[in-house]
């Protein structure tokens, strides 16, 4: 993280925290008291100085919704639950983070590589991997039943009403983020 | 007792790079007298979308749902991730006014409509509450007496607990007294409930990597002879990366990884050939 550590007052949009706690599992953001179980219990937050669920609930609540959604390191949750568990609260951090994401998604058209990826696959064959054919011949060889048909028709429908086929096509993508 | 039928859900990674794991619970379910039933038709649960877009995650698992209740068939996980992702959405759907409005407008752009009519468990959860731990103790013919294991249940059949409810996040005993019933030691150690940290391997090794030699290290320090998962990710983690978390720390583990399924199979009698032994990367010499 290169931004700098003081907060400007512009940089601050009084009304995001109102926009967040209107998407579901983020409805109790103003909750938060800043006890920091979550980044406690947090396995990432362990291992990552920049990665913590309460410093992310704070930066909600403060409305730095420009530094939230520009950091990278929003993509290290690995959506253990442990603070959604343990918030005495319920705030729920992980869904707070989630919506973060999908924010980044919408808004700044950008999502991790491996997203798209396995989308793309996703959207091709309904499996977030190209089965190749000599997997599918293996299991003919080991007595195991055909794999599932999907319906790529409807898979192409539920990603267009969701919204997602546009932002697949147009979004930027990043690889890896550092710890 | 009614008919033990369930609609199998296998996800895309066991059939991509963990057929043993497929391979070894077709073995003991049949042994154990459950029934499964194909998909007639499938998407991926939806889960790796959650982090892109929660619409588009709640609708395709809606969507094998409404395959579920087509069949009028509960559905049964083997991945702890479609199992958390399919009975989060079924509860949300269920209790959520507004969301299941939205889900359902989507649903119907393909004629379907979600009825809240099946219930989703986890393999866990339907050996130890539906088969029942006198039945599969029934089955044990070779008892594994001279092993000892270490357990790991992996978060999503744990957490978050508002949605799963079934055994005690803080100090889960399914899996353990399920593991106990094959005649092994199961051992405690710390850090039992950890995550794995494969869900952000895409973005992030060094991370995961920390996290799964921490646990190895743990189940290594009381004595483990290996380690027993019940998800291909978990799985994925501690035995296909094995050797690269081998290397990066320079360490030696060599500790053995098996689907939960595997053992259980040992311990019904079935070889290790037909349960797919050979195929983990870490060879286990101990049975
Ligand atoms: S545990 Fe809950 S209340 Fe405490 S800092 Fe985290 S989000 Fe805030
Ligand atoms: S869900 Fe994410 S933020 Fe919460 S404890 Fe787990 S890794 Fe940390």
């Amino acid at each position: 993280m290169t931004e700098s550590k003081t907060i400007k007052n512009d940089e601050m949009n009084p009304n995001f925290k109102y926009e967040m706690s209107k998407i579901p599992g983020a409805e109790r953001i103003m909750l938060c008291y800043q006890c920091g179980t979550c980044t406690a219990d947090c396995p990432i937050s362990r291992f990552s100085d920049f990665y913590k669920p309460r410093r992310i609930a704070r930066m909600v609540q403060f409305g730095l919704k420009d530094r939230l959604l520009s950091d990278d390191h929003l993509w290290l949750c690995s959506t253990c639950y442990a603070c959604v568990d343990h918030c005495p609260q319920n705030v729920e951090p992980a869904s707070i983070v989630r919506a973060l994401r999908n924010m980044v998604v919408k808004e700044r058209n950008k999502m991790p590589l491996v997203s798209r990826e396995l989308a793309t696959s996703l959207l091709k064959s309904g499996y977030i991997y190209a089965m190749p054919e000599s997997r599918l011949k293996r299991r003919v060889e080991q007595g195991l039943p055909p794999l599932p048909k999907t319906n790529v028709k409807e898979i192409e429908r539920i990603f267009k009403v969701t919204g997602f086929t546009s932002l697949l096509e147009n979004a930027k993508t990043f690889e890896k983020v550092a710890k | 007792m009614s008919e033990m039928k369930y609609l199998l859900f296998m996800g895309c990674t066991i059939p991509y790079r963990l057929s043993s794991y497929e391979v070894s619970a077709r073995k003991v379910l049949n042994n154990l007298g459950v029934k499964l039933v194909e998909m007639p038709e499938f998407n991926c649960c939806g889960l790796p979308m959650d982090i892109v877009n929660h619409d588009l995650m709640l609708t395709l698992s809606a969507r094998n749902i409404c395959i579920a209740e087509r069949e009028g068939l509960n559905i049964l996980a083997l991945c702890n991730g479609c199992f958390s992702t399919l009975n989060e959405t079924n509860k949300i759907l269920k209790e959520d006014r507004e969301t299941r409005e939205k889900v359902e407008k989507y649903l119907a752009e393909n004629n379907m409509s979600y009825k809240g009519t099946i219930d989703v468990k986890h393999l866990v959860h339907v050996l130890a509450e539906d088969v029942g731990y006198e039945k599969i103790k029934g089955t044990v013919k070779k008892p594994l007496n001279q092993v000892s294991v270490a357990q790991h249940s992996g978060c999503h059949i744990l957490r978050p607990s508002k949605y799963v409810g079934r055994d005690d996040p803080e100090n889960p005993t399914m899996l353990k007294n399920l593991i106990k019933l094959t005649g092994a030691q199961c051992l405690n150690y710390a850090g039992e409930t950890e995550c794995c940290g494969n869900p952000i391997i895409g973005v992030n090794e060094e991370i995961p990597f920390q996290l799964a030699r921490e646990k190895l290290n743990n189940v290594k320090a009381v004595g483990a002879q290996a380690l027993i998962t019940v998800c291909p990710f978990c799985h994925v983690m501690f035995d296909a990366n094995q050797s690269r978390i081998e290397r990066a720390f320079n360490e030696k583990y060599n500790m053995p990884v098996l689907h939960y399924t595997q053992l259980l199979g040992l311990a019904m009698g079935f070889t290790q050939e037909e349960l797919g032994i050979s195929e983990l990367r870490v060879k286990p010499t101990i049975f």
